[in-house]
């Protein structure tokens, strides 16, 4: 019988296994997780997790749903090399042979060479969380180093939870690698208005117990420092495994890497973006289930359509909604609709289209840019009542 | 505990026990009901635990959200007066005996 070794058992991991059944593959299914305990969602444990959210809620489904699917799971497990010639994999010296493999190693935390670094935290996986939620209480002194998507989501609930909150960010202003200027000024404006301290420009320099020194030489007194500087993929297994590397792992427009047998998704992996053609890697839930979902259809039904999805991304942050369709490059420029909408332009082509609150604007804009017809400026025109709303 | 029964396309019924507090889509996903995806988790950023709530039920599952009108416009199945998200209803002890019908996927 055919068999599909999936190694990761995250969002992305998590949806080729059910995909897999959903499109008729009746082999064997085998995923390989490093965490303890059932396959769960990442995205709630800087959001509604810390609020009083449950474990229970975090999974991405019940036991039963894995015994019903044939889809074994091998959960608090290490891969420890992908034997390419003899197409298996090992893991903790039990050989598994699969006929396709999946990588969906997706990322772990950024550690920057900053000194006393074990006095930070990190928030990335249900266990981190945890630590965290259990912490939060009694009125702390938090701080944040990184004013981006996760360091922001968490300062918006450590603040709603009445924590005092510094976020201390080294580039001149906050998320400036997924949002434009204006988006990222109407933030701060935001997290300020929240009681949260942004500081803008002045990267931590160095960590102890008590806090951390800004490169200006300000200390930042803390009883939790989070470290929440970005994430790097997890590709050495495939560089090992001698599979091509840049970035993430390389794969094609069908997702298969170098070696036909192994497609890579997610997090850990560099595709090109169908829009440019550029190599591209992106960390959201968005690129997991829509790669895993075409590595399904290949490889349960021979589909040989080329990846096409439109990225998306949200972050929800005290009471807004940000919400992003499409992909901006970091010299797009931005254009401010009266209904608050920014435009990112490459040219004249709309390459994301930003939001706050407005599901309907960013659905037309996700729905415009499925449909491979240039999006133009007017398709945005509001008018004088929608702005009132 | 609360009685919900999701009734499939093809009429097949399947009954299960609801914790109040939790959403239906989470209900959905605890019970492995077929047609329930939910992929982005209850976010409210795709439209894929989208369901029918007979009339007589609509009331007591409290109004819209925000923006659940506009996900519903994009949902990749037929979207009627009835449809909902189910992971923007939450469950209540109202809701004891509530049927939720699935869509049949588009072809």
């Amino acid at each position: 019988m055919e068999r599909v070794v999936i190694i990761g058992a995250g969002q992305g991991g998590f949806q080729a296994a059910a995909s897999l059944r959903q499109e008729g593959f009746d082999g064997e299914i085998l995923m390989i997780g490093d965490e303890q305990g059932r396959p769960y969602q990442r995205p709630p444990l800087s959001k509604a997790y810390l609020k009083g959210g449950t474990v229970q809620a975090l999974s991405l489904r019940p036991d039963s749903f894995f015994e019903t699917h044939k889809i074994e799971l091998r959960m608090g497990c290490w891969v420890r090399a992908i034997d390419r010639a003899n197409a298996r994999v090992e893991i903790d010296g039990e050989q598994i042979a699969y006929d396709h493999l999946i990588i969906a190693t997706g990322a772990r935390n950024l550690r920057p060479q900053i000194a006393g670094l074990e006095h930070s935290v990190g928030l990335r996986t249900l266990h981190e969380a945890s630590a965290i939620k259990a912490f939060l209480v009694n009125g702390v002194r938090v701080g944040v180093i990184g004013g981006g998507f996760i360091g922001l989501e968490f300062a918006a609930v450590a603040r709603e939870l009445g924590h005092s909150v510094t976020v201390a960010e080294a580039a001149p202003r906050l998320m400036a690698r997924a949002v434009s200027e204006p988006m990222s000024a109407r933030f701060a404006e935001k997290h300020r208005q929240l009681g949260t301290e942004i500081i803008l420009g002045d990267g931590v320099a160095e960590i102890d117990a008590g806090g951390f020194t800004l490169a200006s030489g300000r200390y930042v007194d803390t009883d939790l420092a989070l470290l929440a500087v970005g994430v790097v993929p997890n590709v050495e297994l495939a560089k090992l495994a001698g599979l091509q590397v840049d970035n993430g792992i390389v794969v094609d427009e069908m997702l298969v890497t170098s070696d036909p047998a192994i497609s890579a998704l997610g997090d850990c992996a560099a595709f090109p973006d169908p829009v440019t053609g550029r190599s591209i890697r992106l960390e959201s839930v968005q690129a997991a289930t829509d790669h895993a979902r075409l590595i399904a259809k290949r490889i349960a039904k021979g589909a040989d359509a080329p990846y096409r999805a439109v990225p998306w991304f949200w972050s929800d942050q005290a009471d807004w909604k940000l919400q992003i369709a499409g992909l901006a490059g970091p010299t797009d420029t931005a254009e401010e609709l009266a209904d608050g909408t920014v435009l990112r332009f490459c040219g004249s082509r709309i390459t994301a289209v930003e939001t706050i609150n407005n599901a309907k604007v960013h659905m037309t804009a996700r729905k415009g840019m499925a449909s491979g017809v240039p999006l133009t400026r007017q398709k945005f025109d509001v008018t004088p009542a929608e702005v009132l709303v | 505990m609360v009685s919900i029964t999701f009734i499939q396309p093809d009429g097949a019924a399947q009954t299960v026990q609801a914790t109040v507090g939790d959403s239906v889509m989470q209900t959905a996903l605890n019970n492995n009901i077929e047609g329930i995806f939910a992929e982005c988790g209850g976010a409210m950023m795709c439209a894929t635990c989208h369901c029918y709530i007979d009339d007589e039920w609509a009331e007591k599952t409290g109004d819209k959200s925000d923006g659940e009108d506009d996900m519903l416009d994009c949902a990749e199945t037929e979207v009627t007066d009835a449809s909902r998200l189910t992971c923007q209803i939450k469950v209540t002890d109202a809701l004891d005996g509530m049927v939720v019908r699935l869509p049949s996927e588009l072809a």
